[in-house]
Parts: structure tokens; C-alpha cells; sequence
């Protein structure tokens, strides 16, 4: 039996039909809609590596069933930008020296995006390691994230403050 | 992953009606339940969406000042809210504690309590588990014990309860609302859970097609939440289980112990209330001598499964501890690391 299911993704509505109610949230994303920005670590919820916005929430991508985010709005790594303009945080990324392989900075900066709309980390770098636990890097990396989270986050509401749009 | 059959329940008594059915598992947050279904621990026929039904992620604080929460409030809703988080500051903790944040918002609280061990030996799919395989033996024994029950365990079983918030929930006498095919009824969470005797397939007192509905803690709860704290010793600082937890409350009066709540988790495959500790708190003067006794008592009839005899002397201490961050008060909710004991001075 196949389910048809319709997300908004990045702000585009995506029409998909399921042959197989096994597909996740990530495997839509990857393998169905080319979206290959969001990466597949563990596929079991330990890395954050797949981390995405769902419905306002960061999560992972991996442990979500496709068919259960019915309806849902979904922001990836690849919504960020405006063309080739970086979101704050992935110019802090950037700036902050806050990668080396790459490959789980989608995931960071997804979770470290939801991390500041969530408003808890304040301008504490202990909350920040701590609210960004859920981003496994092998690279070893964490200092340059932390810097790059608080650097984004002080410029975010520098922005907020004077009314330029983030 | 097996292959199964997918439905979304439009009412609480579609969610029951399709639940009773052979090998129906409900679907939620999916955070433990998909984890499971890719190592092939666990294999539903069907799985039976609740995830949009209508009316289950409220939180409705009481007129008698206790709450009640929907089943599908996520786990991090839950912690953030303020009004929460200051009549029950030690669940809030606990909450914020437990896995990482992009778990804890998908996370359903009836989800947290449904969770399954992740005894190492359940989750490997070569080992021998009588939780997965009645009668199959349990590779535990054994095997490797740090993280396996000193409390409450059997021949047959040695896992404990992974979670934190049902450990502050135990403390603070949760109740849960059940629907299911016989109509309402309601469990106190303690009761809940079934400790592994020569059935540790059974971890529950649900039967088919029962689904939690909400949780509800009462107003005398919230007496304690001047003086309430969960503490968590785990082998990193953040995104662990806990080795041993403990939910501690006073209510203090006079300067006397006038009600005392405390309960563990990681020593035993539920959360593990300690009543005669808590008893013996009464009357007395809060302070580490009293204290001391009481986590004496409640670690009385504790023994190693394996080599983890460490585990009781550590819950002592850290009920001790708990008692002491409970008794000094101030809110758990500044520190920067939830339940961490690296916070304390």
C-alpha cells in the first residue's frame, strides 16, 4: 500500500508518495528529494548529524518517521542562505574556525539555529556545550562551535536590536 | 527494520481499538520505539500513529494546585514552562538531563515513560536476553554490570529504567491516566512498573491497546518546590544515561523535616522509591547526619549484580547530596548543567 504525504520543505510544498512506510524524515530528504545537506551519521539519534528544523523544533531527521511529519514544515542546511548570503550562524561557522572534515557542521549548524530560536543558551559558553550535546564531531571541533554559537547568537540580537533582518 | 503496516488514529479510541490488535506498537515521538525497530529488537506488525490525536499535548494546571500533562507533551515543553518548572522544579531537572536537546523535542512524556532499558545486552541482537526471548538466559550476568541493577533484580534480569524524569515523578507520587479497551483507569506510576521477577518480559501493568493519556502530579507535589533537586552522576557530563540518579524533596517546618520524598534511578528496573528513608526523616533536623542514615536505609537491601557494587555506595552518597542541595534550596534551574553535580560548590 502507498501513502501519499505532503511536507513543506524550505519553504516549498513537496508532494511525495511512500511505497514503503519505513522511509525517515532523513531518507525522504537524501535519497527522494536530492537534499543531501543533511547527513546520515549514526541513523540511530546519537550524533545529530541529520538535525533539522521540524515545526519550529530541531530534531533528528533519522528517528522520524517520513509519514508521521505529515503537513510539517521542515528547514534544512540548504533553506539557510538568502542566494549567497550565509545565515549568521554559518558565517560564524566560518569566522569561528568551527569545522574541519565538514561533515557534521550541517547538523551543528541546524542544531545550534534551533538551539537560538529555542532562547535558552544565553551567552554562557557552559550552556552552550551543554545545549549543543546532541552534535557529535569527530574532528574534535567543539571550541571553534561554541565560539561560533555565542559569536552568532550576539550578532543575531545585535541585528534583532537595531531592526536589521538576520 | 521490519515491515509493517502504518496507520494514523484519528481519536483515543481508534488509538485503542487498533492497538489491541497482534503486534501493534503505538508511534509517538519514535525516538526509542524507530531506534529499536532498526536493530531489529523489536518488530510491530502495526504501528498506530498517535502522534496528532487531538486533546493530548496540553498542560493543564489543576484547580487543587497539581497539573496535569498530555501523553504527547514533549519532553522539553514540559521542562521550559515556567509555570512548571517552579511548582516542580526537581521534574523540570530531570527532564533537561536526560538525552540531548533535539531527543528531548521530539520526546513524548508518555513516551519517556514507556521507554525500554538500554541494558547493553538487550540491545545487542546476538546476545542472549529473556526480555527479548522468554526463557532465552541473560548474557548480563556476567557480562558488563556498570550500568545494571543493584536493587529489585533477578536470575532472570539484571537492567534498570534508563529514565530520569519518571525518577523525580516516582519521588513526587505520578499518577497515569490509561484508556484503554475496558474503559479509564488510573495507575500510580510506582506501580507502573513491574520489577523482572521470572517475567522480565513484562515491564508494565498495561495490557494490549491501553495507551497512557496524560500524567498527573498532585498539589502536595508542589509543596516541596522550595526545596526539591535531581542529581545525575553519568560518565560524561552531558547526553548520558545515568549510572545512579536520585530525586530528592523536603518540606521543612520549624526547622524540622515535616515530609520527605526520595527516589533513585539506575539501581533497578524501575524507578526505586524509598519510603523507609523517607519516613525516617521525619521530625529530625535537616542535615548530613540525618541524611546519611536515611540513604543507609534505602540502600539496605541492595547487592551487586555483577561487578557493580560501587553503585550502592555512590546512590548513598548522591541521596545524601540530593538531600543536602534540597535542604539549602534556591532553584535548580539557574545552574547551567541540569542535575549535574559538577554545579554544586
Amino acid at each position: 500500500m502507498s501513502h501519499d504525504v505532503t511536507l513543506t520543505i524550505n519553504g516549498i510544498r513537496r508532494d511525495v508518495t511512500l511505497d514503503d512506510p519505513r522511509v525517515t524524515l532523513l531518507d525522504l530528504l537524501r535519497e527522494r528529494l536530492d537534499l543531501t545537506g543533511t547527513k546520515k551519521g549514526c541513523d540511530r539519534g546519537q550524533c545529530g548529524a541529520c538535525t533539522v528544523i521540524l515545526d519550529g523544533r530541531r530534531v533528528n531527521s533519522c528517528l522520524a518517521l517520513a509519514l508521521s511529519c505529515a503537513d510539517a514544515e521542515v528547514l534544512t542546511i540548504e533553506g539557510l542562505a538568502r542566494g549567497d548570503q550565509l545565515h549568521p550562524v554559518q558565517a560564524a561557522f566560518i569566522e569561528s574556525d568551527a569545522f574541519q572534515c565538514g561533515f557534521c557542521t550541517p547538523g551543528q549548524i541546524m542544531s545550534a539555529v534551533g538551539l537560538m530560536m529555542e532562547g535558552q543558551a544565553g551567552d554562557d559558553a557552559e550552556r552552550v556545550r551543554e545545549a549543543m550535546s546532541g552534535n557529535l564531531c569527530r574532528c574534535g571541533a567543539y571550541a571553534g562551535i561554541t565560539r561560533a554559537v555565542l559569536l552568532a547568537q550576539a550578532r543575531m540580537q545585535e541585528n534583532a536590536r537595531t531592526g536589521e533582518a538576520a | 527494520m521490519n515491515r509493517f503496516e502504518y496507520e494514523r488514529a484519528g481519536t483515543v479510541a481508534a488509538a485503542v481499538a487498533s492497538g489491541r490488535s497482534d503486534g501493534a506498537a503505538f508511534l509517538a515521538g519514535g525516538t526509542n520505539l524507530l531506534d529499536l525497530m532498526k536493530g531489529n529488537l523489536v518488530r510491530p506488525a502495526r504501528l498506530v500513529d498517535i502522534s496528532r490525536l487531538p486533546g493530548l499535548d496540553r498542560i493543564e494546571f489543576l484547580p487543587d494546585g497539581g497539573v496535569r500533562v498530555g501523553a504527547l507533551v514533549r519532553n522539553s515543553a514540559l521542562a521550559h514552562d515556567v509555570k512548571f518548572a517552579t511548582n516542580f522544579p526537581a521534574v523540570a531537572e530531570a527532564l533537561l538531563s536526560g538525552a540531548s536537546a533535539q531527543l528531548r523535542n521530539a520526546a513524548t512524556v508518555a513516551g519517556n515513560v514507556m521507554q525500554r532499558t538500554r541494558c547493553p545486552y538487550f540491545y545487542d541482537a546476538a546476545s542472549a536476553c529473556n526480555k527479548r526471548d522468554p526463557g532465552a538466559g541473560c548474557d548480563a550476568r556476567g557480562g558488563h554490570s556498570r550500568l545494571q541493577a543493584v536493587l529489585g533484580w533477578s536470575a532472570h534480569c539484571i537492567a534498570t529504567h534508563p529514565s530520569d524524569f519518571c525518577v523525580a515523578l516516582v519521588a513526587f507520587d505520578a499518577v497515569v491516566e490509561i484508556e484503554g479497551p475496558a474503559g479509564r483507569r488510573e495507575v500510580a506510576l510506582e506501580a507502573f512498573y513491574l520489577l523482572p521477577g521470572d517475567t522480565p518480559e513484562r515491564e508494565t501493568v498495561l495490557a494490549p491497546g491501553e495507551l497512557i493519556v496524560a500524567i498527573r502530579l498532585p498539589a502536595q507535589a508542589a509543596a516541596f518546590a522550595g526545596h526539591a533537586r535531581y542529581l545525575k552522576i553519568r560518565d560524561r557530563t552531558s547526553y548520558a544515561f545515568a549510572v545512579v540518579s536520585a530525586a530528592a524533596g523536603l518540606r521543612i517546618a520549624a526547622g524540622r523535616i515535616a515530609a520527605a520524598r526520595l527516589a533513585f534511578g539506575g539501581v533497578a528496573a524501575k524507578p526505586w522509591r524509598a519510603r523507609e528513608a523517607e519516613a525516617a526523616l521525619l521530625n529530625r533536623e535537616p542535615g548530613r547526619a540525618s541524611f546519611a542514615e536515611a540513604a543507609a536505609l534505602a540502600l539496605r537491601d541492595a547487592r551487586p549484580s555483577g561487578e557493580n557494587g560501587f553503585k550502592i555506595e555512590l546512590a548513598r552518597r548522591l541521596a545524601v547530596r540530593a538531600f543536602e542541595r534540597a535542604a539549602a534550596g534556591g532553584s535548580p534551574l539557574l545552574a547551567p548543567l541540569p542535575a549535574s553535580v559538577v554545579n554544586l560548590a
